[in-house]
């Protein structure tokens, strides 16, 4: 993937800025070594590789300010980084750039149960959250396939869903304040501990910016009380279409199951090989539905929607009497990137979005391509919402393969814009999406949105490669 | 005032004008925030009507100047509603675009989201005349910055709200009230913490003052309205519980505002839940009256428009860790004071320079939120 050409006098300076970031951060926060920069060199788009002019890792915000300043006046691109775990690339290096990573800003500041709020740094987990304040029986929603490892600032970087967005809503939803700060070193602070913007809504607009706008030091985010319980169940069926359309005759009866998940026939043959779940592999597609309450309330909507289900004729049907059923049930959805790379060791994973209704008809022209294409895809897709997550295998030994995967996966992107809906639910554009913007968005949008980031960051430092397409 | 009938047409009005103009729906907010000095008036009124429904993606479109009050006909046609709830407290006349602009929610705000937080996709025009599009038709998006929720809110300020797309959600199939009586707002913010805090799903908590009543509200299927009633009920001694009926009409109510007395200006104040009655407490030395809302952080304060009114009000705001928002006010008032809380000199900077992106010209709606 090309990246914008490095700055000649900041490659040639390198020894000079090293020294420049000793005199303002302790010894222990800069690496400099080839080896010890080798594991920033990817993220998790691992096809792509980079190694960075050299790493940071900030344990303040003061610290933060200063690498910021410094980076300004040297004319350095500055790369944000997390957890690392972005699937679009989001946190891949340049070879002239300083990699920011933020995940010794790991502290969380303030939890608050009757406000309903929690203060943590960005390098705080996802998981680390809801395990922070689970004990009062609380948990943050938003809960993203990689939550064990990925970081709040990078889910709010990315705006980063999950599969129980459907009732709870994205990263996005979740938020009421942020501390920001700029490629010039101001801080700004975005929110607080209330809801709603007096002013323009920067919360709205820094969420999910990738990483352009700014460098985050501090994330308030809202926190729940956790259901009386959850059950899921399973329904296969006997076509794509059918599945599909039992999907709308559930969302159409009034009922918002917390998670409404579906998988084709090769993702449900990875998934049950992998995590014995008691899939059914007669199907050609399978919903996981899940509800929430007391056990009356999850037995009296699971009944509900067991009837809708039997009318659209299911080769199998079962709903899980247990918790420990329904971890199984979730075991194989969420083990599914690992279980399909069981399979193929080198897969990449789609995101785009379609309006659901066009479900069978992206899933029978995916097929299409998957044929002329010759590589193997499995689909999971966040039925309810619309988000489509086809992995596409292939052998990244065979440069061959990898670019046919990437044509592959683009031409599946394309499609989601085609038939009304985007590149990216939820994962990002990053490097991966970002020649494909012009298939969403006018050449004036496209000005927009840059001059936005223009209003942030004039001199385009921050993660300069990524979201927008290069200028030629 | 000119009412373009056409998307191309706004674009054409926008590219001709050479001095500022008033952006608006239909006009029934033109009280709130600061008055605009514009040659002339820029009305989306005459870009009606709904240009997609798609009940099984809970998805609509909506041109601009449709009326709210027309999208929720045609929503509870097909038992289906606007997740946020917007308050008809500036009338039956509010267009979506104003609602958008505006970023105009009611009770259900509090755990259901904003309107900003259901807002899929805009069409707009920006400063330059340009057609613009960001976001979609679909419920999950992260392509590129999130310019429709920038332009939700926005007030006019930086571009021509043509169209907005949004999700919507179906309509409960029944409505329960836990009504506990005899509350001050500090027990009454308490009551609402725990309620928010169960794991019952509250859709709305609200306290009257003048009443001493605080409302709880589930909205569910009947055997989980009655079950979650019962629970929340049986936490507190006394509480009563109101049926769907009872529950729509207080709840329409609360949303409208109702309960204010009659009055000369109108604010709205956003904090932290806890300091909710500490803002009530502090302005009616001033002579304002008002109640909660969203579990006791959103305090509408109606009264007299007066300087030292608006001060109180801005120093328990400030106290509570939020924000405020001068809903309506004569221009005197509005001319006066700060209608949205002052920016830090860093934050001010940025936001001269993402206006300066979209609306080089200065000219929608030129101080409106702000006097500089």
């Amino acid at each position: 993937m090309r990246q914008p050409d490095p700055k000649p006098a900041v490659l040639a300076g390198r020894n000079e800025i090293l020294a420049g970031l000793q005199a303002i951060l302790p010894a222990r926060a800069i690496i400099g070594d080839p080896v010890a920069l080798k594991p920033y060199e990817t993220d998790g788009l691992s096809a792509y590789r980079q190694m960075p002019l050299a790493v940071v890792l900030p344990e303040n915000e003061a610290e933060v300010v200063a690498i910021m300043k410094f980076c300004a006046a040297e004319g350095i691109r500055v790369i944000p980084r997390g957890a690392g775990t972005s699937l679009a690339g989001g946190a891949l290096p340049m070879a002239d750039a300083i990699v920011v990573g933020m995940m010794r800003m790991n502290r969380i500041l303030e939890i608050n149960f009757p406000d309903r709020f929690a203060v943590v740094q960005p390098g705080v987990t996802n998981i680390g959250i809801t395990q922070a304040v689970q004990d009062e029986g609380f948990f943050y929603a938003p809960d993203p396939s990689s939550q064990l490892a990925c970081m709040i600032g990078g889910n709010v970087s990315m705006n980063s869903g999950g599969a129980h967005c459907l009732k709870y809503g994205v990263t996005a939803n979740n938020l009421l304040g942020l501390r920001l700060v700029t490629i010039e070193g101001e801080v700004l602070e975005i929110g607080g501990t209330h809801v709603d913007a007096a002013g323009y809504d920067w919360l709205g607009l820094i969420t999910g910016a990738e990483g352009q706008l700014g460098i985050l030091t501090e994330v308030t985010v809202r926190i729940l009380h956790s259901p009386e319980g959850a059950r899921a169940m399973l329904a296969g069926f006997a076509a794509n279409e059918i599945a599909g359309a039992c999907v709308d005759a559930i969302i159409s009866s009034g009922i918002i199951p917390v998670a409404l998940e579906f998988m084709d026939r090769p993702a449900i043959h990875a998934c049950e090989a992998f995590a014995h779940a008691g899939y059914p592999l007669d199907a050609e597609a399978m919903l996981i539905i899940e509800v929430e309450g007391s056990e009356d309330e999850q037995t009296d909507m699971l009944r509900r929607i067991r009837e809708i289900c039997e009318r659209f004729h299911p080769v199998s049907m079962r709903v899980s009497e247990t918790a420990e059923e329904s971890a199984a049930i979730w075991k194989g959805r969420k083990g599914a990137f690992g279980a399909v790379g069981r399979i193929s060791p080198d897969y990449l994973c789609m995101d785009g979005t379609i309006p659901t209704s066009r479900l069978p008809e992206v899933l029978r022209r995916i097929g299409e391509l998957s044929a002329s294409y010759e590589l193997q895809v499995a689909n999971i897709f966040h039925a309810g919402d619309g988000n489509l997550h086809p992995l596409i295998m292939f052998n990244a030994n065979d440069p061959a393969s990898f670019a046919k995967a990437e044509a592959f996966g683009a031409d599946i992107l394309r499609l989601c814009v085609e038939v009304g809906g985007c590149l990216t639910g939820e994962h990002g554009v990053g490097i991966e999406k970002r020649d494909l913007m012009s298939v969403q968005f006018s050449a004036a949008e496209l000005a927009q949105m840059r001059a936005i980031k223009s209003a942030f960051d004039p001199d385009w430092l921050l993660n300069p490669s990524k979201v927008f397409p290069l200028l030629t | 005032m000119i009412t373009p009938e056409s998307e191309a047409a706004v674009a054409d009005t926008v590219r001709a004008a050479s001095a500022p103009l008033l952006i608006q729906g239909n006009g029934t907010k033109s009280a709130m925030l600061r008055p605009v000095q514009a040659a002339e008036t820029l009305s989306t009124a005459g870009l009606a009507g709904i240009t997609l429904y798609a009940p099984k993606e809970l998805v609509m479109s909506a041109r601009a100047g449709t009326r709210l009050a027309d999208i929720e006909a045609l929503l509870a046609e097909n038992g289906q509603q606007m997740i946020a709830e917007p308050s008809h407290l500036f009338g039956e006349d509010q267009t979506i675009g104003g609602i958008t602009a505006a970023n105009i929610s009611g009770p259900r705000r509090i755990t259901g989201g904003a309107m900003r937080d259901h807002v899929l996709g805009v069409r707009a025009i920006n400063g330059k005349g340009e057609v613009l599009q960001f976001g979609g038709r679909v419920l999950k998006n992260v392509t590129g910055l999130d310019v429709g929720k920038l332009l939700t809110g926005s007030f006019g300020t930086l571009a021509v709200l043509t169209e907005i797309t949004f999700k919507v959600l179906p309509v409960s199939e029944a409505t329960g009230t836990v009504v506990v009586r005899g509350l001050d707002p500090v027990a009454a913010v308490a009551a609402m913490s725990a309620g928010l805090g169960s794991p019952f799903s509250v859709s709305g908590a609200a306290y009257l003052p003048d009443r001493r009543e605080m409302y709880l509200r589930i909205e569910e299927f009947e055997t989980s309205v009655k079950y979650r009633c019962e629970k929340l009920a049986a936490r507190f001694p006394g509480a009563e519980i109101l049926g769907t009926a009872a529950s729509l009409a207080l709840w329409r109510e609360i949303r409208d505002a109702r309960c204010l007395p009659p009055h000369e200006a109108l604010w709205r104040v956003s904090v932290r839940p806890s300091a909710g009655p500490g803002v009530l407490e502090a302005v009616a030395a001033e002579g304002l009256g008002g109640f909660l809302d969203w579990g006791g952080g959103l305090v509408y304060c109606a009264g007299p428009a007066t300087l030292a009114a608006h001060a109180a009000l801005c120093a328990a705001a400030r106290a509570g860790g939020g924000v405020w928002w001068l809903l309506r006010a004569p221009d005197a008032l509005r001319t006066a004071v700060d209608v949205l809380p002052p920016e830090p000199p860093a934050l001010a900077a940025v936001r001269k320079r993402v206006q300066d992106a979209f609306d080089p010209r200065g000219v929608f709606n030129p101080m409106k939120m702000q006097a500089r």
